[in-house]
């Protein structure tokens, strides 16, 4: 297993050295892309040299070590570990699953993905939470963190965290993506593991306070029509908001998942914008300025818009629409032999609850319902599960999913259809298309296009 | 005063989706405290239109200089970008169905505010020392910037005034969001099928 990852790693890195090494992609590096991206991959073949264990073992490394206990041959026949007076516990030290950077220009702008091909139920675990920074994860006591609230109100607010704790709260098991997931995949099939094909979309139980009761303490005057929150980060990160939808079912998040939210998840308040794309949730969220226009800040004018062959970029493009992907079987794994596999992934859409999700394993020329796995929630990740009897043949697997607007999942060429393909990027943000395995023979899972 | 709240409450009631709707009637709790203005005044937001801008100046000969100690590291002696995004050129390579040839996307050739460059210098840059330049200093390297680009004249002096009357190439390249694209359920024969390129030796 260690084996086929770590080859998958490698070959993800040579992709990725390549577009660091063009001027002309966004991933571009400066002149010294090659040589960092050798120095990178050399040491990674050393430490998977020096270890069994390989890219595996030096990726959970990082992490404080947990301790590690020797497995005896029957666990009823001896006592187990003490349990300690106090601890904060870790997984199991034989799980592994780690999320992966994307290897961007720098580490502080950058993401990192969650492994989905792992994950059971619905809930990404706090710590696999996929990443999406713009200046590092920013490091801010919670009993010095102030939010403001002014612009066109009646009277300017501050709230310490303490504020805000005294408010009623509510609790939203919804997803993020970035809707930037999957934007390799635009020209050709690139990635090789659903982590890196989809694996900028999690889901967490958030727990905060509706923004629409802080904007009341302050009393928005009337003709605002916009807000704008920023970060307290270092990229300050700066989105515009329509009033409508900050009043609808925005929410500020202090918990995450029974805790306190993640640092690299905007501890200690993060706005939370239900079924928008993910940058929008701003981090470290320090101040709402209400306006009567949108600010038309860097981030939603020259980075999350969406260029079209024609030379127009679809900007405000906000909705995460419908999308779904099996999981498992995915890219890099090999079925063990003829027999009975569940065909499982994961559905969801900005726009309200994944109504129905279909699994094709001819390629898309027939069609079987799934079955949804109860909790079934609005702008949430949804598991649906599909019994599947594998003879050696070679198949295509996909799943399509239709949400409760009838929305349904559209095939990369008809997104294309609609978006032109403008470079290898094409409109880079947005791919919500289905997603296709190819099984070979040998039971091997690899990631194609078909369409 | 009174009224308006009331009205407000009616508002939020008939915007509120499944979420709040549990939590009408609405009501205030009188949590937070006012901040000073001097609090305030460490924040700011500029609008297209110039509303926010603070003030101050600057000019392209001294944005050269801020530039060159500030900038030029990671985008370029010539603006050409580094390990931070390239700044200039790319006019015309916007419209393209070229899937191999990707869109240069600069300040240049894609940012429809001038404002934004200012808002964005100001508020994160330079990288390892985001918000430590002056206003003085920010207006100029924007005016540099958008002198280098061709957008203004080598003598512009830019401030809250002039930096919102700059019209930016591709003021008009933005739509709106019309989705959601209505797909019907896919043919069923595919008109292409891609593997994944063999490995990387």
């Amino acid at each position: 297993m260690a084996e086929v990852i770590s080859e998958a790693t490698r070959r993800e890195a040579h992709v990725l050295a390549a577009k660091r090494s063009d001027p002309a992609s966004p991933y571009y590096a400066g002149d010294d892309a090659r040589r960092h991206e050798r120095r990178r991959f050399m040491l990674g073949s050393m430490a998977a040299l020096g270890a069994g264990g390989g890219l595996l073992r030096g990726a959970a490394a990082q992490a404080p070590p947990p301790a590690v206990h020797d497995a005896p041959p029957d666990a009823s026949k001896v006592q187990g570990y003490p349990l300690a007076d106090e601890s904060y516990g870790t997984r199991s030290q034989f799980e592994t699953e780690v999320r992966r950077r994307f290897q961007t220009a720098t580490p502080q702008s950058s993401w990192t993905m969650t492994p989905l091909e792992h994950g059971c139920g619905i809930i990404t675990p706090s710590g696999l939470h996929f990443e999406r920074s713009h200046g590092g994860t920013a490091v801010i006591d919670p009993a010095k963190h102030t939010l403001y609230v002014h612009g066109m109100v009646r009277s300017p607010k501050k709230f310490s965290m303490k504020d805000i704790r005294r408010f009623p709260s509510m609790s939203r098991i919804m997803f993020i993506e970035c809707s930037g997931n999957g934007l390799t995949e635009w020209s050709k099939p690139t990635m090789r593991t659903v982590q890196f094909t989809h694996g900028l979309t999690s889901t967490s139980e958030w727990t905060g306070v509706p923004l629409a009761m802080i904007l009341d303490e302050a009393g928005v005057r009337p003709g605002a029509k916009w807000l704008l929150a920023e970060g307290g980060d270092a990229a300050a990160m700066t989105r515009s908001i329509p009033l409508a939808k900050a009043l609808r079912d925005c929410f500020v998040a202090y918990g995450q998942n029974g805790e306190a939210l993640r640092p690299e998840q905007g501890y200690p308040l993060r706005l939370m914008v239900p079924g928008y794309e993910g940058n929008i949730h701003i981090k470290w969220l320090r101040r709402i300025e209400v306006s009567d226009a949108p600010f038309m800040t860097r981030e939603e004018t020259s980075k999350y818009t969406d260029l079209l062959g024609n030379g127009k970029a679809v900007q405000f493009s906000f909705e995460m629409e419908a999308k779904s992907v099996i999981t498992s079987p995915s890219g890099e794994m090999t079925l063990d032999g003829p027999g009975f596999y569940e065909i499982t992934g994961l559905a969801w859409s900005g726009r309200g609850a994944i109504r129905r999700v279909d699994v094709s394993v001819d390629g898309g020329r027939s069609w079987h319902a799934a079955a949804l796995q109860p909790p079934i929630l609005p702008v949430c990740h949804t598991r649906f599960r599909f019994p599947w009897r594998w003879e050696s043949q070679e198949a295509i697997l996909q799943s399509r999913c239709i949400d409760s607007t009838g929305y349904v999942q559209p095939t990369l060429g008809q997104l294309i259809a609609v978006r032109g393909l403008n470079g290898p990027l094409g409109s880079i943000y947005h791919l919500n298309a289905i997603q296709s395995w190819r099984v070979a023979s040998d039971g091997s899972v690899s990631n194609v296009h078909h369409y | 005063m009174r009224t308006a709240g009331i009205l407000t409450n009616i508002a939020l009631v008939a915007l509120a989706g499944d979420v709040l709707s549990a939590d009408a009637p609405r009501t205030t709790y009188g949590f937070g405290t006012a901040p000073t203005e001097a609090e305030l005044a460490r924040f700011f937001a500029p609008l297209p239109d110039g509303r926010g801008l603070p003030p101050g100046s600057g000019s392209v000969l001294e944005g050269k200089s801020v530039y060159q100690q500030q900038c030029a590291s990671c985008h370029g002696e010539n603006l050409q970008g580094g390990s931070g995004d390239r700044l200039i050129g790319g006019r015309g390579s916007l419209v393209n169905d070229d899937p191999e040839k990707p869109p240069v996307k600069t300040v240049e050739s894609y940012w429809p505010y001038a404002t934004t460059l200012f808002d964005y210098v100001k508020r994160a840059m330079p990288l390892t020392a985001p918000d430590s330049l002056t206003n003085d200093q920010v207006y100029a390297v924007t005016a540099y910037i958008l002198e280098q680009a061709k957008i203004i004249p080598q003598d512009a002096i830019m401030n809250a005034q002039t930096l919102a009357n700059v019209r930016m190439p591709n003021r008009d390249g933005f739509v709106p969001d019309r989705r959601p694209e209505r797909f019907p359920p896919a043919a069923h024969s595919p008109h292409q099928s891609v593997a994944i390129l063999p490995a990387a030796k």
